[in-house]
């Protein structure tokens, strides 16, 4: 599936969801069942320093396409990362590149993605483009 | 006796809804609200008399400089300084750290010591380390305990004729806890150290005296004392103020002005370079004019009693786990849920209307102590409610059910 399907897939997802309450409880479900990272990737060189939560970003290139794993310390940052990871892995770098994150704001989510909560979320987003950028250029 | 639901009329803000519940505003310690009287002083400013200050032989040039100066005498008399020239006027505690650190430069040199507490807000450690790396002296740290209070007697035996400097919270902001500032001053002074108290938490709680402490430089912001934001003020002997060098070049810190030598102006002025921020100082007055006629004795115990109930109706929640538990604390309640992370518990209690803050509120030490990446920190004022903290107590009921 393109990125686009699959944020589409999301946000038909999430329509789902009545209030606020429901929409929680399903991120902090994802946060807690998936796991994310290899424990070995858990490095201080994978680390994104947010002043509230931190992340933890490792990418692979397999076939082509790269794969992405994360976590993070704080489940609902966790579950967040668990969409973005959905939809940004497993894809070409090229199309991560010119992905957009504007569903976010469509699953009633954007504040988690805004530069004031602090949580690592802005800067994983920007790690994941610049890994994809990095692997753009290997294949050019 | 304070009646808080007449005070509560006086700020706007308390009725406003936020993701459709009533605002419950417990990040006071962060930045406290405005009552109508503050704001009401904003507005007047520019409605009626804004206008350059010190320099202006027109009408509403005058009038600025008047009630200027008059918030200048209301901090004076409310700090009791002995001088209005004491009083400086800033951008806030920051900068009225960084003006006095600035200034020890010219003073300290190569193996001279100066002395912080592990309490610390960063913004009362980071200064100093710089004045550190750029005189070489060193910076020796008073440890805390597991209930959040200094160790005294490690201060004793930090102390010596090296000492030059401390510089200590007068309340700690991460966790609440009242320092015993009057003794770590006469301690200092014994041995012909100077003393910097941060009263950014103290200052919405306590009616200090700074001559009664005899402390050298006490520092505090008046959007911590429902004041408005980017205003300050640092009260310093006028002994130590004359010796320390101006902080900041520009207008209204000269005399004279001349390409070989420039002569500064006199005490306040030579640390107030620039066209200062003449509302914010205003109404600065008037939110400690606000406070003090609520009065500071009404104001403290009151808050004593939000602190009980809360402390109490927390620790009923299985897990949670309070940091900071000295007996001499003001309205601050930091805590944690046993295996939640705290910025988890703060993005569901703001979904409930609640405003709390989570993460190590720049006090990483103090995090570091406890081996924890941050606390929850519910802080109150005197327009808070024991309803209120029923729902703060049902919120992290409802956050430690989703979360757990």
């Amino acid at each position: 599936m393109s990125i686009q399907e699959i944020q589409e897939e999301i946000i038909d997802e999430f329509s789902m969801f009545e209030d606020w309450e429901e929409r929680y409880q399903y991120m902090i479900d994802l946060g807690k069942d998936l796991p994310l990272i290899d424990q070995q990737y858990k490095t201080e060189n994978n680390i994104i320093k947010g002043c509230q939560s931190k992340v933890w970003v490792h990418a692979e290139m397999n076939a082509d396409k790269v794969e992405f794993t994360a976590d993070s310390d704080a489940i609902i940052t966790k579950g967040i990362i668990a969409i973005l990871i959905r939809t940004f892995s497993n894809q070409h770098p090229k199309d991560i590149i010119e992905a957009n994150t504007d569903f976010i704001d469509k699953i009633g989510l954007k504040d988690h993605l805004s530069p004031t909560r602090a949580n690592g979320l802005v800067s994983m987003v920007k790690q994941l483009k610049m890994y994809a950028i990095a692997y753009q250029t290997q294949l050019n | 006796m304070l009646k808080v639901e007449n005070i509560r009329k006086d700020f706007p803000i308390l009725s406003r809804h936020v993701n459709g519940k009533p605002l419950v505003y417990f990040d006071n310690a962060a930045t406290s609200q405005t009552p109508q009287q503050v704001i009401d002083a904003i507005v007047d400013y520019y409605s009626n008399y804004n206008a350059n200050i010190h320099r202006g032989v027109h009408t509403l040039s005058q009038e600025a400089t008047d009630k200027y100066e008059a918030a200048r005498q209301t901090i004076q008399n409310h700090f009791n300084a002995k001088h209005a020239h004491e009083i400086i006027f800033t951008s806030g505690t920051t900068h009225s750290i960084n003006l006095v650190a600035n200034g020890f430069s010219a003073l300290l040199k190569k193996g001279d010591e100066v002395i912080v507490s592990t309490l610390e807000h960063h913004s009362n450690i980071v200064p100093w380390q710089m004045l550190c790396e750029r005189t070489g002296a060193i910076l020796k740290v008073i440890p805390m305990n597991v209930e959040g209070e200094l160790v005294m007697s490690d201060y004793d035996a930090l102390l010596s004729n090296k000492t030059k400097l401390v510089f200590v919270n007068h309340i700690s902001n991460a966790l609440g806890t009242i320092n015993p500032i009057k003794e770590i001053i006469d301690k200092a002074h014994n041995v012909g150290a100077a003393v910097l108290v941060d009263g950014a938490q103290a200052c919405p709680h306590v009616k200090t005296d700074v001559q009664a402490l005899d402390v050298d430089f006490y520092v505090a912001s008046a959007h911590k004392m429902c004041g408005p934001t980017g205003v300050g003020v640092l009260y310093g002997k006028e002994v130590w103020l004359n010796k320390l060098p101006p902080y900041q070049g520009g207008g209204e810190m000269i005399a004279e002005v001349t390409f070989k030598k420039t002569t500064y102006a006199e005490l306040p002025h030579k640390f107030e370079a620039g066209t200062p921020n003449i509302c914010g100082g205003i109404a600065f007055g008037a939110a400690i004019n606000y406070m003090d006629n609520i009065g500071f004795d009404a104001i403290a115990s009151y808050e004593n009693e939000l602190l009980d109930y809360g402390t109490q109706k927390l620790l009923e929640i299985e897990g949670l786990k309070i940091y900071g538990t000295s007996k001499h604390k003001t309205s601050v309640i930091s805590f944690n849920l046993e295996g939640i992370h705290p910025y988890d518990v703060g993005t569901i209690l703001d979904k409930m209307g609640i405003a709390v803050r989570t993460g190590h509120h720049c006090a990483q030490p103090i995090m570091d102590f406890y081996k924890i990446p941050g606390t929850i920190r519910a802080s109150f004022a005197f327009y808070n409610t024991k309803t209120e903290i029923d729902a703060l107590v049902e919120g992290v009921k409802k956050a430690k059910m989703m979360l757990s």
